[in-house]
């Protein structure tokens, strides 16, 4: 893994994002009524219906969002691989100004996982210029010369098929994403709670991508198949104040099911996830139903990281344990944070990724 | 016969209060032209101050000093100035000379000062000095006796009315002093000049024609 | 043991404090002016480095349109194709009371390692929200103002840093970039900027701006005169030392037969010196400090009139000068003191206490300084004729001038010699040859004197020679009645429309920046107009010049870019961008501009860049003051975009009078060292001169005409002093004009001569030496018939 130098500022700005995983200004639910922050920022509301393909795209009136593309792959070499592809939004203000006038700013995070490696490259930018930003029609997320751009046919949704590209100093990857199942919806039809306080999200997955495509290694290039979940999320105010950092999974079940599920951890552990049987229904995981207990930890980027874990959901005969592909896989960026691909068994067995924030 | 230099009643005294010290007290003296006269005394007598009041170098509190007719305490710098150009021939016990002339230039400096240069004359002096061969050095390149020989020619040079020597064989052995000395008489002799010789050798005191002894501010011709 | 003879040395000092005084006051003022030009130049070296730094060092290259501005949709096209690239917005306008650059940058793609990094890092939300950032001096000169700005060193003087949105908006550029920086690491496999963005010009870093080397010889010419006063100074340390150790030699040998060893005395004496060092290079640096904090602002002035180097004009202290100025002192001080030590080391212990006269002695050094001086002089010509580079021309002055000083006194010794032999009575006789005999003695101060009055008058030469030339020559160039300066481009087209039916001509600037023969410069359009044909200046043409530019056969160059690429008109080419080797029609001067200019016919220059704006409007009227007043009515521009011809030759003498005006102030205080030298030689000397006098006085010579004679020697030996230095100034003055001005700016000027000023400099020399004259002179007056008979007592 390269230790590069990171810029103070992009250091600062990425910090703007880190308002998902760590306290932040004011959380403003007093406000809640109004539908506003203190400084203006819509704030989501439960039963709002989600509005398709508007709500694939960026909403500027919330401070942060994210368009979030995981991957476990296998290559024509036999190996397990991971991909990650991130575009973050954080908006200084809300609304949108043409040109470097604009309040939103976006950071793009690439990573890929061997077993024997971690690669991790990331972009910012600024809205207003066209640097960097999403489109709707046709779809792309982009910033600099990585996208995630929609090859759907017309009429159908623009996520059913994605073409997504990232380079980064030493690795790049090109992969064609198409969407097997349906969209799935977190929470309540979307409205997804992060806290006992209340503070809750927009939060919707295509968790059914079968993918194929080629990645760029130092030693050559690799054609991979294999699995990707995307998740979209957005929201003003999501943590409570004591919330140090969440640990995120989703699990691809070799039966055809998948699960979502996280803990933020603070004074209190905060659970939540969801599960999704083959088709696309979902079932919403509430506060409490899920126990993720950590079976030790390595020392990962200085740090001690628990990066094996055993997941129950008691009252859905799941108990599992995740092995993952590579215990080293730290983003080392402006933010630091783990995130890599892993199998699991146990009650079941199959893939999934692993995010852990606050390490 | 007409005197050269003639001291009356000269007080001097160095210092003031409890620390006084009076030098001179009532001295009297007369050195007539063409004559000879020894100052001898204790060191610290107060010899080389009189001879300097004589010469107009140093002032005095009272009495009456008049040389070759002038009485120098009438006189003003200026005017002991143009004495000592003309009137009267010091030579020191060293230091006499200038340094950045040569010996022919110091041998004449005086002569041509007072207006009275002779070249004859100054080869004369030379050849009887013994500084002949001398002439285009310089007098840190000449021993203490060629110093002071050369100073005693450059005094006799400008002819004055009346030479006032202090020490001037001082540093000369005694053979080679005496022949300095018997010239001085001798060219004073000649040329019709006064001399004072101060020296605290009585040996050389009693060559000249007087001789008078200093002690306690009082001028005594010795018994 | 060390403590006694020490302190027995040291009481030779309580005993002769005056000597102490002048000993130490050498050693200052020497550390003063050397560390005091250390200072300006390392403040504005400073200034440099933190302009370069501030994006990124000199390491990021640039891209820039030749229309002047790149639309900002290009940013976004090059960071999608996956070239890393950042976006600069920069311009000049009116901010509270003064103008400033406002320089907008992109914090999230500016590349990394810059200054403007860590200044905008801990507010970088603030930042992009409107906060912005100038140096401290650059606030005070906005004064009140709308704008959130903080303080910074790092940031530029004349500069305002804040995000390239806000910039965009103040300058009236949105949606338009001026240049975009280029990070110094691509990716692999990326399309070429050639293919992708063909109107784009890459411009290499070292062409940016690059202060430090642009202002190179500014410094260097700086640093020359730092060294010649430090000289100057250590003529004072050398004699001061010199002496005390003649004085001492009897203490020497004493001491010595005492039992304190040579060595131990040796290195007693060493740590004198270093103590004395030591103290006066505290002083000095002081001094320096304030010297150099008073003469800042002049300095900083000119830099920005003639380099637009941004620096400002309160003095930082900075450890590293002030170190580097003490050691400068500590070895200057070993080198005047060595001659010393090195005698003291060869002395047998029962050497001659009585100081040997010096006369035989120092003709012997006379003429060995000769024999260097001839060594020097030889060199000096084969310099003169190697030629080549500024350095080289540094060297060809100092050995010039270090010739002339050692020679002088055998020039001085010979002119006495002559007086000596010309004399008629014994007094004139003794006279010349008395000076004679003590010129050893002064001649350290007398050649300390020399070289200021060399400097003097070479410096002085070349300034007023310029300026008699820049007078003539601003009139020639400044014919415009009045200048108009656009804010934008419509403005400018807005202008062109307006100005034809009220200006009797209008003449459009229009410039773009190119590589000319390989250096970073400019090329300018000019309209073919009786105004140029009648007045443009030229040095060298080809026949019918005006009409072969108008028909854009070929192009005129200025002198800096005709003697730095040797291109003689006529015969030569020079290679523009789109269109290659174009002739060389003429050479025009162009003093106050360090950069290559090429001028071409207004035709051509729109047939080849036709999206170049125009960047100023010189205009032709009878009635100026009412053509302003029309144009401001109508335009609402501010009075900094309106300047009338009066102003602009003011500001042009004014950035002209500045750039000298540091050599000028460096002249007087090198003369005052001179003077001061003079004056402790004399003074040294007259205690010495008591048994010399002392004959003199006891022959008739009253004290009175001693010390008039003393006098006279002072004046004549200054006044040979000054018709030798006449000569060496006039040689400094043709080795200033024609090699180190053509070196360092890239001009060579006509020497003239301006006999008033030596007459003026004559008379200054003069006070300055009966100044360092008359108080020895007074003393020897006033000197009683004690101490001179003291002289002859008998040792009793």
């Amino acid at each position: 893994m390269k230790n590069k130098p990171y810029s103070p500022i992009v250091g600062r700005i990425a910090a703007l994002f880190l308002l998902m995983i760590t306290a932040t200004q004011g959380h403003a639910q007093g406000f809640a009524g109004l539908g506003t922050t203190a400084d203006g920022f819509a704030v989501p509301e439960r039963g709002r219906a989600l509005d398709f393909p508007q709500d694939h795209g960026a909403h500027p009136d919330y401070r942060i969002e994210w368009w979030y593309l995981t991957a476990t792959l296998t290559g024509d070499d036999g190996h397990d691989y991971g991909v990650q592809w991130t575009l973050f939004r954080s908006a200084l203000q809300p609304g949108d100004r043409a040109g470097f006038a604009s309040p939103q700013i976006w950071m793009g995070h690439a990573g890929l996982t061997t077993a024997d490696n971690h690669f991790a490259a990331e972009k910012f930018g600024r809205g207003g210029t066209g640097q960097a930003g999403v489109t709707l029609d046709p779809f792309a997320a982009y910033i600099d010369d990585w996208h995630m751009r929609s090859r759907a046919d017309a009429g159908a949704d623009p996520y059913d098929r994605l073409d997504i590209r990232a380079t980064g100093p030493d690795f790049a990857f090109d992969l064609d994403a198409q969407a097997q199942g349906p969209l799935v919806f977190h929470g309540d039809q979307g409205y997804s709670v992060k806290s006992f306080d209340g503070q809750a999200s927009y939060y919707y997955s295509q968790p059914f991508y079968d993918i194929s495509g080629t990645l760029h290694l130092p030693d050559g290039p690799v054609s991979v198949t294999g699995q990707g979940w995307l998740d979209r999320e957005w929201s003003s105010q999501p943590l409570s104040d004591d919330q140090q950092g969440w640990d995120w999974f989703s699990f691809a079940f070799d039966d055809g099911h998948r699960m979502m599920g996280f803990q933020l951890r603070g004074a209190q552990v905060f659970t939540a996830g969801t599960w999704i049987t083959p088709d696309g229904a979902a079932t919403p995981l509430p506060a409490g139903a899920l126990q993720f207990t950590p079976l030790g930890t390595e020392r990962v980027a200085g740090r001690d990281v628990p990066v094996r874990w055993r997941v129950d959901w008691p009252d859905g005969g799941v108990s599992v344990t995740t092995e993952p592909l590579n215990p080293q896989a730290w983003m080392d960026l402006s933010v630091g944070y783990w995130e890599g691909p892993l199998r699991f068994s146990g009650s079941h067995t199959g893939r999934g990724y692993l995010e852990m924030t606050g390490y | 016969m007409t005197s050269a230099l003639t001291i009356e009643r000269l007080c001097k005294t160095f210092g003031k209060g409890p620390d006084a010290v009076q030098v001179l007290d009532n001295a009297n003296l007369e050195v007539p032209q063409g004559q000879s006269l020894a100052l001898t005394g204790e060191s610290g007598s107060g010899k080389s101050t009189l001879l300097h009041i004589c010469a107009g170098l140093e002032p005095f509190d009272s009495g009456k000093v008049v040389l070759a007719g002038h009485d120098i305490a009438d006189a003003d710098d200026h005017a002991r100035a143009t004495l000592r150009r003309g009137t009267v021939g010091l030579v020191f016990q060293q230091f006499n000379l200038v340094p950045s002339l040569s010996v022919a230039a110091n041998l004449s400096f005086q002569a041509r000062l007072s207006g009275r240069h002779d070249p004859d004359f100054v080869a004369e002096l030379a050849q009887r000095l013994g500084i002949a061969q001398l002439m285009s050095r310089y007098p840190e390149q000449l021993s203490g006796g060629q110093q002071q020989r050369v100073a005693i020619g450059r005094c006799l040079a400008a002819r004055p009315r009346l030479v006032l020597a202090d020490e001037p064989t001082g540093n000369l052995d005694e053979a080679t002093g005496d022949a300095v000395l018997d010239l001085m008489m001798e060219l004073a002799a000649q040329a019709g000049t006064a001399l004072l010789l101060v020296t605290h050798s009585t040996r050389l005191a009693s060559r000249c024609n007087a001789r008078v002894h200093l002690r306690a501010g009082k001028l005594q011709v010795p018994v | 043991m060390t403590r006694a003879a020490l302190q027995a040395l040291l009481s030779h000092w309580v005993r002769s404090p005056f000597q102490l005084a002048m000993l130490l006051a050498g050693l200052a003022l020497a550390t003063a002016l050397w560390s005091g030009v250390q200072a300006l130049n390392t403040e504005a070296r400073t200034a440099y480095a933190t302009a370069e730094s501030l994006l990124g060092g000199g390491n990021a290259a640039r891209l820039t349109a030749p229309a002047g501005q790149i639309p900002e949709s290009e940013f976004a096209r090059l960071r999608r194709a996956g070239w890393d690239v950042s976006p600069v917005v920069e311009g000049r306008m009116a901010m509270g009371q003064t103008r400033v650059t406002v320089l907008g940058i992109e914090p999230l793609t500016a590349p990394a390692g810059g200054t403007s990094e860590e200044l905008v890092a801990p507010d970088v939300t603030d930042f992009l929200a409107g906060l912005g950032f100038a140096h401290p001096q650059t606030l005070d000169e906005i004064g009140p103002r709308a704008l959130d700005l903080r303080p910074s060193q790092a940031v530029p003087v004349g500069t305002v840093l804040m995000d390239i949105a806000q910039a965009q908006a103040l300058l009236d550029k949105v949606g338009f970039i001026t240049h975009l920086t280029l990070a110094p690491v691509q990716r692999d496999g990326l399309t070429p900027l050639a293919t992708l963005a063909p109107d784009l010009r890459l411009t290499p870093p070292e062409d940016g701006a690059d202060l430090a080397g642009l202002t190179d010889s500014f410094h260097l010419n700086l640093t020359a005169f730092g060294l010649l006063a430090f000289a100057v100074g250590l003529f004072i340390v050398h004699s001061a030392v010199g002496l005390a150790f003649e004085q001492r030699r009897t203490m020497f040998r004493t001491l010595r037969a005492l039992g304190v060893p040579l060595r131990h005395l040796a290195l007693l004496l060493a740590a004198e010196l270093a103590l004395f060092a030591v103290l006066a290079g505290v002083a000095g640096l002081a001094l320096g400090y304030l010297m150099a904090a008073s003469l800042l602002p002049d300095v900083a002035a000119t830099l920005r009139g003639l380099y637009g180097a941004p620096v400002p004009g309160a003095l930082q202290f900075n450890p590293a000068w002030a170190a580097a100025g003490m050691a400068m002192t500590l070895a200057g001080t070993a080198l005047a003191g060595a001659q010393a030590l090195w005698q003291l080391w060869r002395l047998p212990v029962l050497a001659p206490a009585q100081p040997r006269a010096w006369a035989h002695a120092g003709m012997r050094s006379l003429r060995l300084q000769g024999g260097v001086a001839v060594v020097l002089a030889i060199t000096a010509v084969i310099l003169a004729q190697t030629g080549g580079g500024l350095v080289t021309g540094f060297a060809l002055l100092a050995a010039a001038l270090l010739a002339a000083a050692l020679i002088m006194p055998l020039v001085l010794a010979g002119a006495l010699a002559l007086g000596q032999a010309l004399a008629r009575g014994p007094v004139a006789q003794w006279f010349w040859a008395d000076s004679r005999q003590n010129l050893p003695r002064l001649s350290l101060a007398l050649m300390a004197l020399l070289l200021a009055l060399a400097t003097n008058i070479g410096v002085g030469t070349m300034v007023s020679s310029f300026r008699t030339t820049f007078i003539g020559w601003l009139d020639l160039r400044l014919v415009a009645e009045v200048t108009v300066t656009p804010r934008t481009p419509s403005e400018a087209s807005a202008l062109q429309d307006f100005l034809q039916d009220h200006a009797d001509a209008v003449l459009p600037t229009q410039r773009m920046d190119a590589r000319l023969a390989g250096q970073p410069g400019q090329i300018y359009a000019m309209k073919d107009h009786a105004t140029f044909r009648d007045s443009w200046p030229l040095l060298d043409a080809v026949p019918q010049v005006w009409d072969r530019l108008a028909a854009g056969e070929g192009v005129l160059i200025n002198e800096q870019l005709f003697r730095r690429a040797g291109l003689r008109p006529g015969t030569a080419m020079l290679d523009l961008p789109e269109l290659g080797g174009v002739p060389v029609l003429g050479v025009y001067p162009d003093y106050g501009n360090p950069r290559a200019q090429a001028i071409i016919g207004q035709d051509l220059f729109r047939a080849t860049w036709p999206e170049t704006p125009i960047s100023q409007f010189a205009l032709r009227s009878e009635t100026p003051q009412a053509l302003i007043a029309v144009i401001q009515d109508e335009f609402g521009l501010p009075s900094g975009q309106i300047t009338d011809q009066a102003q602009a030759k003011a500001l042009s003498m004014s950035i002209f009078e500045r750039t000298f005006m540091i050599t000028g102030a460096l002249n007087v205080l090198t003369l005052s060292i001179a003077g001061i030298a003079l004056f402790a030689a004399l003074v040294t000397l007259s205690g010495m001169r008591l048994v010399q006098l002392a004959p003199l006085w006891a022959l008739g010579l009253t004290t009175r005409r001693l010390a008039a004679l003393e006098l006279a020697r002072a004046l004549v030996l200054a006044g040979l002093t000054l018709l030798f230095a006449l000569p060496v100034g006039l040689m400094l003055a043709q080795i200033l004009l024609a090699v180190i001005n053509v070196q360092a700016f890239g001009w060579r000027l006509p020497l003239q001569l301006f006999p008033a000023d030596w007459a003026r400099l004559a008379l200054w020399a003069g006070l300055a030496v009966l100044a360092a004259a008359v108080p020895p002179a007074y003393r020897l007056w006033r000197y009683g018939p004690n101490q001179l008979l003291r002289v002859f007592a008998h040792e009793k």
